[in-house]
């Protein structure tokens, strides 16, 4: 299986857009080596701005240079733009609507090593809650690059998460990105499983499981988290008998709410969320704390187990 | 120097302006009276003499542009741009009611003639860093003012913008900071010291001004000046909070107070 960073998405979307579309502005916040930024900056030095460890300042910078017509994208880590910059995030950008796109790297579990003060377990649910803002939550390198694209030509707020660590090439996701729209990766009549972000590879694995298992399962991966594609997740939930939905995130306010909600509204399904279950994380290796914390197909498979076996015992 | 003639014109519009800020607030009984009275020569200096702009083309590519990053002095700002012709004067009586283009604080979306949304202090410097960047991306030469609280440069953001503005020679950019040493809980020297101000501003890079913030040909004459700075200016502007109103001035607890009828009828006598 192959690898690679979705951050490298961002930055290989980025330089793709720049060529054609001269309004592209990037700016960073001491962090483009880490966010590959510094990749565009070699390529467009008269597009790129390095804030310094100035997150708000930047966030509303961002802001300004979009009310002149620029579409600038702030890139930093997830902690530091949604938590740092949550105030710029929602005064200076949501509420006005403004242009601004913000890439955040480093999000999720497996920024690993630098530990829980970096883990950002709660951007999606923040800037989710922010009126105006489409959260974007790409599942691999490719959908990152169309991810990227497909935010320039939206007009509004648009929050783009990456992962620190290389992940897998999954090709089956790899159609047409429509923001908004969800990947119907296959189609199955026991249960549904939901991903988002790098959760796809996951999700996929524990389908294949289940089925081994005899059960037939729906999988659905949603690379948009707002607005959420209402009409995907209805079907799902009429056709199955319930839901597993898995995040690289806090189980509070991320993909499994955003699912339950509508799930509660439209059609109630037992609805089982995978994720981090409103803790900390700490140092290590990504794929040790996705062992230590739960966020494995083995995870997903026990959850779908429950919903088949003990929400509806007698079906 | 400024002409007799244009001096009375001036000086009527600064009244015009504290009458209306008064009768916004009493109206809508809620609203920030004392920081809008005392800045009302600098926005009007602005408006009236020093900036290029037309109310009837509020998207005009090359107006100047003014961020009122105080944006809890709204009453202010409305007034002017009202009087200005951006918007029909009767919309001041909408002021913080539901469906009301004129919110607490500025909204850029809806308001002809607001450039910046701002609220929570230290957000409308930076926004205008951004914007006066943009300017100089393309090679245009129009000014950024920016209007600033002394209890808002408290904000850590408002030093991160500073740092911003050296860095990338914003000399399109011109500040001000309505010192009048009061803040919403009392004297900002007490709250969090500010003084020396001017050193502060000069260390980050700035060209800084101290003047008579109530008076209106020193503030047009700085500004004249600034307009050659190299360097982003920061225009320290001494003013009296509730200026016009003797018994508003200098007070804290007119900050953000609503005035009843009776002292609503009491000010507006004392400006005349």
């Amino acid at each position: 299986m192959e690898f690679k960073k979705t951050r490298q998405g961002y930055v290989d979307g980025l330089k793709e857009l720049a060529k054609t579309n001269d309004k592209i502005l990037v700016l960073d916040a001491d962090v483009a080596k880490a966010t590959q930024t510094f990749e565009f900056e070699a390529a467009y030095p008269d597009r790129f701005f390095n804030c310094g460890v100035q997150e708000q300042n930047m966030l509303s910078v961002a802001a300004g240079l979009s009310l002149e017509g620029f579409t600038p994208f702030a890139s930093t880590f997830g902690v530091f733009a949604t938590c740092r910059g949550g105030d710029q995030m929602r005064n200076s950008i949501a509420y006005p609507k403004l242009n601004v796109k913000v890439g955040a790297t480093h999000c999720g579990l497996t920024t690993g090593g630098d530990g829980a003060s970096h883990q950002a377990n709660e951007d999606i649910a923040i800037v989710r809650s922010f009126p105006n803002f489409t959260v974007l939550v790409p599942g691999d390198y490719e959908e990152a690059k169309q991810a990227t694209i497909a935010a320039a030509s939206h007009d509004g707020p648009v929050y783009l998460r990456f992962g620190r660590d290389a992940y897998p090439v999954i090709p089956a996701v790899h159609g047409e990105f429509r923001i908004g729209q969800a990947k119907v990766l296959q189609m199955g009549n026991d249960l549904t499983i939901i991903t988002t972000g790098i959760m796809v590879s996951e999700g996929i694995k524990a389908a294949r499981m289940l089925e081994e298992q005899g059960h037939s399962i729906r999988l659905l991966h949603l690379p948009t988290i707002k607005p959420i594609d209402t009409a995907a997740i209805v079907e799902a939930a009429k056709a199955t008998k319930g839901i597993v939905t898995a995040e690289e995130h806090s189980v509070i306010g991320g993909l499994g709410e955003a699912v339950a909600g509508v799930v509660s509204e439209h059609w109630p399904k037992p609805v089982l969320r995978i994720g981090m279950q409103d803790v900390f994380g700490e140092s290590g290796q990504a794929q040790e704390l996705m062992d230590k914390y739960g966020l494995r197909a083995r995870n997903i498979v026990e959850a779908g187990q429950k919903i088949l076996t003990q929400f509806y015992p007698t079906i | 120097m400024l002409t007799t003639e244009t001096k009375r014109f001036l000086v009527d519009k600064v009244k015009t302006v504290r009458h209306q800020i008064l009768t916004m607030v009493h109206g809508a009984q809620s609203g920030h009276i004392g920081g809008s009275l005392g800045a009302a020569e600098i926005t009007v200096a602005l408006y009236y003499h020093l900036m290029k702009h037309d109310p009837k083309r509020p998207d005009w590519g090359e107006r100047d542009r003014f961020i009122l990053s105080k944006g809890h002095c709204t009453p202010l700002i409305y007034s002017v741009l009202a009087d200005a012709g951006y918007f029909p004067e009767e919309d001041l009586t909408t002021f913080r009611r539901p469906g009301s283009h004129l919110q607490g604080h500025p909204f850029q979306p809806k308001t002809p003639g607001i450039e910046a949304s701002t609220g929570t202090l230290g957000l409308g410097l930076s926004t205008a860093c951004g914007m006066a960047l943009a300017a100089k991306l393309r090679g245009e030469a129009q000014y950024y003012y920016v209007l600033c609280g002394d209890g808002e440069i408290q904000e850590g953001q408002i030093w991160e913008a500073a740092m911003f503005a050296n860095k990338y020679k914003l000399n399109n950019l011109i500040a001000f900071v309505d010192r009048n040493y009061l803040q919403t809980d009392g004297y900002s020297e007490d709250i969090m010291p500010l003084d020396p101000l001017a050193p502060k501003w000069e260390s980050f890079g700035w060209e800084v001004h101290k003047i008579d913030g109530n008076d209106l040909e020193h503030i047009i004459l700085t500004v004249q000046a600034a307009q050659q700075s190299e360097k982003p200016v920061m225009i320290i502007a001494k003013t009296l909070k509730g200026k016009g109103v003797p018994f508003m001035e200098n007070a804290a607890e007119w900050h953000g107070k609503p005035p009843s009828t009776a002292e609503y009828e009491t000010a507006i006598q004392t400006l005349y």
